[in-house]
């Protein structure tokens, strides 16, 4: 199961300018790489949710530098970059009655699409995407890619 | 069980008590008449002369003092005494008006010390403890008030003041300090920093006991400090008007011991100026029985409790006043409802995801006015949902609803944003311009 599993970096911050940078600056001072990145926001604040190569020491950093910040399990599909590689996968947790908490995307160097997803039910997630043979990107792989 | 002070005066029966308040009362009234042209002036405009004063109901002739009495004899116009038997000054910082100077002579610093030697003994702190000062030094009370206590009871004072936290925790931890007396929300600081540093006070300190006061807090708070210190907190109570910090819960933590061989406490209804039976609510009035320098006279501090004049259980028979459930003057109107910070403070402190921290901000939107709450949510609390988050507010601002009677916007905000104290902490900014 770990091996399926990524740890997203959740990090609670003001809606305000610099508050960006300066989480940016505390990981590229400790070295870690940030793969993929998003902002939700509501107003007065927001949720910064990343994925990164080495989570538990993100989140250490983080955490001492005294920012609000919390690790959570996601799911990383990888998918081909080509029409229809969204679908299929919506199409699973469409039939398997499973809720997206929230998504997003990049694309990575090796022109594959990596689809990061939190889902209400993480096991059944998992066990229904590898009965349909889509892959899953665990904490080992994102070193690589 | 701790011992007593002064076991002859603290558990005197009620009746003699009394009459001992009422020779007080009356050779403080002559007193006052003779020695302060304010006070003659005041006797005289209200029509009550000393010798009207036979009884200690009798008190109800007399007229009030108030802060605004002392703002307008600043500095010493209220003063008994000339300075050749001053002792000491202490005076307020003037952040709500002119500042106001307080006078001492000898025996009314040793009467502050005395009242203070009673409370500590009454938690069972003395000559064992090593009580670590944290409230400011100086012209405020708290510091020099805490310190004369401790010294009295024969305690080992550790004269920290407030400030320089990592060094206040060092020394904590290194000389083994029992005790500590400082605000409350010097205190909540003093938490955080100690996490920060590694160091529990639970497990790698000798803190057991807290003295916290000089800011209204709520009952709701002091079990935070004490589920996350491990130490038991006790109320302490005074303003620099009447000397400073002065007393104390006891033992039994069921109400302030108000020591009646020095003080004589009046509740009043705030509106009609009865008093009110023991139990309810009412604004505190307190007249000096004792003091030389500048004795007040029912001074209405502003401040609302109940008392209680049942003899406690740990038979000490001076009355006892509830902790403070606000000051009148911190009180915001917000479309016509009253608010008290301690209110807010209650509900906050009652909700495992709200951190120690707030603030009230109260604006004017147009012709509405707006009440908004900030808050620093505990970092178990967060949740990288959005909807958590919203359903989080919602509940925070649905319990603030339910007590106040009024819509609370309420804004999460980082750690460490809001304003950490050393001394007293402000919890409302109010931006309406009337």
């Amino acid at each position: 199961m770990e091996d399926k599993i990524i740890k997203q970096i959740s990090l609670f911050a003001e809606n305000k300018p610099g508050r960006l940078a300066s989480v940016a600056n505390k990981l590229k001072s400790a070295g870690i790489n940030i793969r993929a990145f998003t902002i939700a926001e509501s107003g007065d604040f927001g949720i910064i949710r990343m994925v990164v190569d080495r989570s538990d020491y993100a989140h250490s950093v983080l955490h001492d530098a005294g920012f609000t910040v919390s690790e959570t399990s996601v799911l990383g599909i990888e998918m081909d970059d080509v029409p229809g590689s969204m679908s299929r996968i919506a199409e699973v947790f469409g039939e398997a009655n499973i809720n997206l908490d929230y998504a997003y995307a990049f694309v990575t160097r090796e022109q594959k699409a990596l689809l990061i997803v939190r889902v209400n039910e993480l096991e059944k997630a998992v066990k229904k995407l590898e009965e349909n043979n889509i892959k899953l990107i665990g904490m080992k792989d994102l070193e690589k890619i | 069980m701790p011992e007593y002070w002064d076991p002859e005066i603290e558990t005197m029966p009620v009746d003699d008590l009394k009459k001992l308040q009422e020779e007080k009362l009356k050779t403080l009234v002559h007193y006052v008449y003779e020695n302060s042209p304010f006070y003659r002036k005041r006797f005289d405009e209200h029509g009550v002369r000393p010798e009207d004063i036979r009884t200690l109901e009798d008190v109800r002739k007399l007229p009030f003092t108030f802060k605004q009495d002392l703002r307008d004899t600043y500095p010493t116009g209220m003063f008994c005494v000339p300075n050749s038997k001053l002792a000491r000054f202490h005076a307020s910082s003037g952040t709500t008006g002119k500042p106001t100077v307080v006078g001492y002579t000898h025996k009314d610093i040793d009467d502050w010390a005395e009242s203070l030697a009673r409370a500590f003994t009454s938690v069972g702190v003395g000559k064992d403890d090593i009580l670590q000062v944290s409230y400011g030094y100086g012209l405020f009370t708290g510091g020099l008030g805490a310190h004369y206590g401790s010294e009295k009871v024969g305690a080992t004072v550790l004269p920290t003041s407030s400030g320089n936290t990592e060094r206040q925790l060092e020394l904590m931890k290194d000389l083994g300090t029992t005790t500590i007396a400082c605000t409350p929300s010097y205190f909540l600081y003093m938490i955080e920093v100690a996490r920060k540093e590694g160091i529990n006070i639970r497990d790698d300190t000798k803190l057991r006991k807290g003295f916290f006061g000089a800011e209204p807090w709520s009952e709701e708070l002091k079990k935070r400090i004490e589920d996350e210190s491990g130490i038991k907190a006790y109320d302490i109570y005074g303003t620099s008007e009447l000397s400073g910090p002065l007393f104390t819960e006891c033992y039994e933590q069921c109400g302030i011991h108000i020591w009646a061989d020095l003080f004589l406490v009046e509740i009043l209804d705030p509106e009609t100026g009865e008093t009110v039976p023991d139990g309810e609510t009412g604004e505190l009035v307190i007249t000096t029985l004792a003091k030389e320098a500048n004795p007040l006279i029912r001074y209405k501090i502003k401040d609302l409790t109940k008392k209680l004049s049942e003899p406690c259980k740990c038979g000490r028979t001076h009355p006892r006043i509830t902790r403070i459930s606000g000051r009148s003057d911190d009180m915001i109107i917000v479309r016509g409802i009253n608010v008290f910070p301690g209110q807010v403070e209650s509900v906050l402190m009652n909700i495992p995801e709200v951190g120690n921290h707030f603030m009230i901000i109260v604006d004017r939107i147009g012709p509405l006015d707006s009440m908004k709450v900030q808050i620093e949510m505990n970092e178990s609390a967060f949740s990288d949902r959005m909807s958590d988050m919203m359903a989080l507010k919602k509940k925070i601002a649905g319990a603030l609803k339910s007590v106040l009677n009024l819509a609370v916007e309420v804004e999460l905000v980082e750690h460490g944003y809001l304003p950490r104290s050393e001394g007293k902490s402000k919890k409302v900014i109010d931006k309406r311009k009337i």
